[in-house]
């Protein structure tokens, strides 16, 4: 109980202190702390932008804009960071001597290399060894790699296309359904339907049907050469795609190793067992394999998939405008108001590892094993 | 020839014959790690391709068609070959190795280098001879350490502005590896404490240093470090940002501390109260000692992590190496090098980091008493 109340004592002096300080600090500046700043106009542009943005948009904005590019980075890193991983630490496994060794190198540099020189080595090769638009790489004669940016057709959505996005989340809400019934059927039966492939069917087709009866309600904008630069098409720019394929990279080869330890973790009894049971291979694999070995793959890659997340704030040592570049960077420098944008960057940050690491408690709960 | 082969043996007294020519050797070795199946031998031909493909540029550039003489200027360099221009890397080197650490005084960074393995090892590895005395010397390392980079009582001070390179790459790394262990190990016990506000404030310590990024704290130490402190007052810019790393990996330690403390059977604790020891020496004695070796292989991944993180000061304006790539790659001289500057500091890093996760490796196979069924 002492010991309880010093602590608390300790702190509170501690906290006092800091806030007596800042308040001084600030009086001294002749300033009052206060978010007011965040409605008048940031005065500065933003190169990528998904929403509407221009320089008289006011701070706020400017700080939606880099969240949501911190989140287009997280979410393309994640997704490819996945693949990556999987596909890597599936062939570690492989009995093929040459693949074992190859992939064991790609995963020891990555891993073992800072996440911020990769970002830095990708952005170089990009801006220095990729030609100029007039001599763009040509891929498929619509796309284009240049020093300056990836350019990709761009679809442009008509009204109507909202209905397709409508048939998807049906579709897939459909298919969630099925599943739950399918796993019920299979508990009380024992028979099993194929609900991956009905699934998949159901999340394609449906969404492919409302596009065709909607009357396709998108067309493709084409990147075409024009004066010095391509127009047009949507450009991926250099400094996003490096973040997001370092990113993807470096996190990947973490998910390899976890890949590899979740998969080496289930014992080989239980391969020999489902083999006895008479279950073909691809069955064994989805069946017994793959369950068990999730449960100790998927709470380490959630963690990795923060670290990502959390990583993406290199985004300002290659000007990619990320919210710590905006609100943390520009507008800070701009307004001078350090306390004011560094708290809303920590909460922001806070706030997305809170949420990941709450629903990481439940899926955790949800796996773990239920012993009788 | 043909009579020996009709000759007969008593059972067993015929020399052993030699394996089937396909299973031993080169052969036999490539039969089975390379054309086992089908699928194996295609997985083997994309491979060999990919090698192909893929090695030869890469040596061509680095080694073949590279520059390692001593020119000035990149364009130089474009003359002589046109692979990677290692000339850059030559003139940076010391700046690489020291940052604006003067020449004359550079003596004193190689010899607390050097001390540092003296000090390291008999942490490292339990069998070396004398290690007792050693450990002492490991003991005082730090603060001998501090005094011959920063100079005073007779040495001549040097400013941390003028400290850059792998210098300050090991510096803070170090640092904040012997500084977060035990402020780790305290927030672990805090976090496992039954006292509820200690716990309390723990598990907020962890959660918030664990759920904000690295760069954005040290934008804090940079830009607000100033704000809490009493006016007038004045920091260095290097103390601050090594604070801060401090602080950050003390959290993630936690972390994996408690996973360790966590595995401990409640029975230990228990036994430890039934022999009526205190907390202080129940966690000395029977508690620490086992969940410390459990975490050992988390421990040094973290230190890992936070030596690899140390890159990120660069953001703050400290010239750790890829500050100085930075300032290099501004001179018009060495401008676009940048690909041969970022590898030798990826090679820089790989090899320390690698070694590490050996040691690591070694560690995990060293303690594991194999108690627990695998």
């Amino acid at each position: 109980m002492i010991i309880q109340i010093m602590v608390i004592v300790i702190v509170l002096t501690l906290l006092g202190f800091f806030i007596r300080n800042t308040l001084n600090n600030l009086e001294l500046l002749g300033r009052e702390a206060g978010y007011g700043f965040l409605f008048t106009p940031s005065n500065y542009d933003i190169n990528q932008h998904l929403i509407e943005y221009n320089s008289r948009s006011t701070h706020l904005r400017a700080t939606i804009v880099g969240l949501i590019n911190t989140g287009l980075v997280a979410i393309c890193g994640i997704v490819l960071a996945t693949i990556i991983g999987f596909v890597a630490g599936v062939l570690r496994l492989s009995s093929n001597f040459l693949i074992n060794r190859i992939v064991y190198a790609f995963v020891e540099f990555s891993r073992n290399v800072p996440v911020l020189l990769w970002i830095l080595l990708w952005h170089g090769v990009m801006v220095h060894s990729l030609p100029h638009p007039k001599q763009a790489v040509t891929i498929a004669d619509v796309s284009f790699l240049t020093n300056r940016g990836f350019y990709v057709p761009k679809p442009l959505l008509e009204p109507m296309f909202w209905w397709v996005a409508v048939a998807l989340v049906i579709g897939i809400a459909g298919a969630a359904m099925f599943a739950r019934y399918s796993q019920k059927r299979q508990e009380a039966t024992g028979q099993r339907y194929p609900v991956i492939w009905i699934n998949s069917a159901v999340i394609i087709v449906l969404p492919l049907l409302a596009y065709w009866m909607a009357g396709s309600p998108a067309t493709l904008e084409m990147p075409v050469f024009k004066g010095f630069n391509f127009q047009g098409g949507l450009v991926l720019t250099p400094e996003f795609l490096a973040l997001t394929l370092a990113l993807a990279v470096y996190t990947g080869a973490f998910i390899a190793e976890i890949v590899r330890a979740g998969i080496l973790a289930v014992s080989h009894g239980q391969t020999e067992a489902a083999y006895a049971l008479g279950l073909k291979s691809n069955w064994t694999m989805r069946l017994v394999i793959l369950p068990q070995a999730l449960r100790v793959i998927v709470p380490p890659m959630i963690s990795q998939y923060l670290n990502l997340t959390k990583n993406s704030s290199l985004a300002i040592a290659v000007g990619y405008m990320d919210v710590v570049a905006t609100i943390g960077g520009i507008s800070l420098n701009q307004t001078g108001r350090a306390l004011e944008c560094m708290s809303i960057v920590l909460s922001i940050y806070l706030c997305i590892s809170l949420l990941i690491s709450a629903f990481m408690n439940w899926y955790n709960k949800k796996i773990s094993l239920v012993e009788r | 020839m043909a009579e020996q082969n009709q000759q007969d043996y008593v059972p067993g007294t015929h020399a052993s014959l030699p394996p089937p020519i396909s299973q031993v050797g080169i052969a036999g070795w490539m039969r089975k790690n390379l054309f086992s199946s089908p699928s194996n031998v295609i997985l083997t031909i994309v491979a060999v391709y990919f090698l192909y493909k893929v090695i030869p540029p890469i040596l061509n550039w680095a080694i073949f068609d590279a520059v390692f003489s001593d020119v000035d200027h990149r364009n130089e360099c474009r003359e002589i070959a046109a692979g990677a221009c290692w000339a850059v890397v030559r003139a940076r080197f010391d700046q690489f190795l020291y940052g604006f650490y003067p020449d004359y005084l550079r003596w004193r960074v190689n010899l607390t280098f050097v001390l540092m393995f003296v000090a390291l090892i008999p942490l490292l590895y339990d069998q070396v001879p004398k290690r007792k005395y050693l450990l002492w010397f490991s003991l005082i390392y730090p603060f001998l350490a501090f005094f011959m980079l920063w100079g005073g009582l007779g040495l001549e001070p040097v400013e941390s502005a003028k400290f850059g390179g792998f210098l300050l790459t090991v510096l803070i790394g170090m640092t904040g590896i012997v500084v977060s262990l035990p402020l780790g190990i305290a927030l672990s016990l805090g976090r496992h404490s039954s006292m509820p506000v200690v716990k309390m404030l723990s598990v907020w310590y962890i959660e918030f240093f664990r759920g904000v990024p690295l760069i954005t704290l040290l934008f804090v130490a940079s830009t607000l470090l100033n704000y809490f402190m009493p006016p007038g007052t004045y920091f260095d810019l290097l103390l601050r940002v090594i604070i801060m790393v401090i602080l950050f990996s003390a959290a993630y330690i936690a972390e994996v501390i408690r996973g360790g403390l966590a595995a401990i059977p409640k029975g230990q604790f228990e036994a430890a109260d039934a022999l009526g020891l205190t907390y202080g020496k129940s966690m000395r004695l029977i508690i620490l000692p086992q969940a410390l070796k459990i975490s050992i292989p988390g421990i040094v991944n973290t230190f890992i992590g936070l030596y690899k993180d140390t890159t990120l000061v660069v953001v703050v304006g400290l010239l750790d190496p890829l500050g100085i790539s930075r300032a290099t790659l501004a001179d018009s001289s060495w401008q676009g090098l940048s690909t041969e500057l970022y590898i030798f500091i990826a090679v820089g890093f790989f090899i320390s980091c690698f070694a590490m996760s050996r040691y690591s490796l070694y560690l995990e196979r060293k303690l594991d008493t194999g108690h627990r069924d695998k």
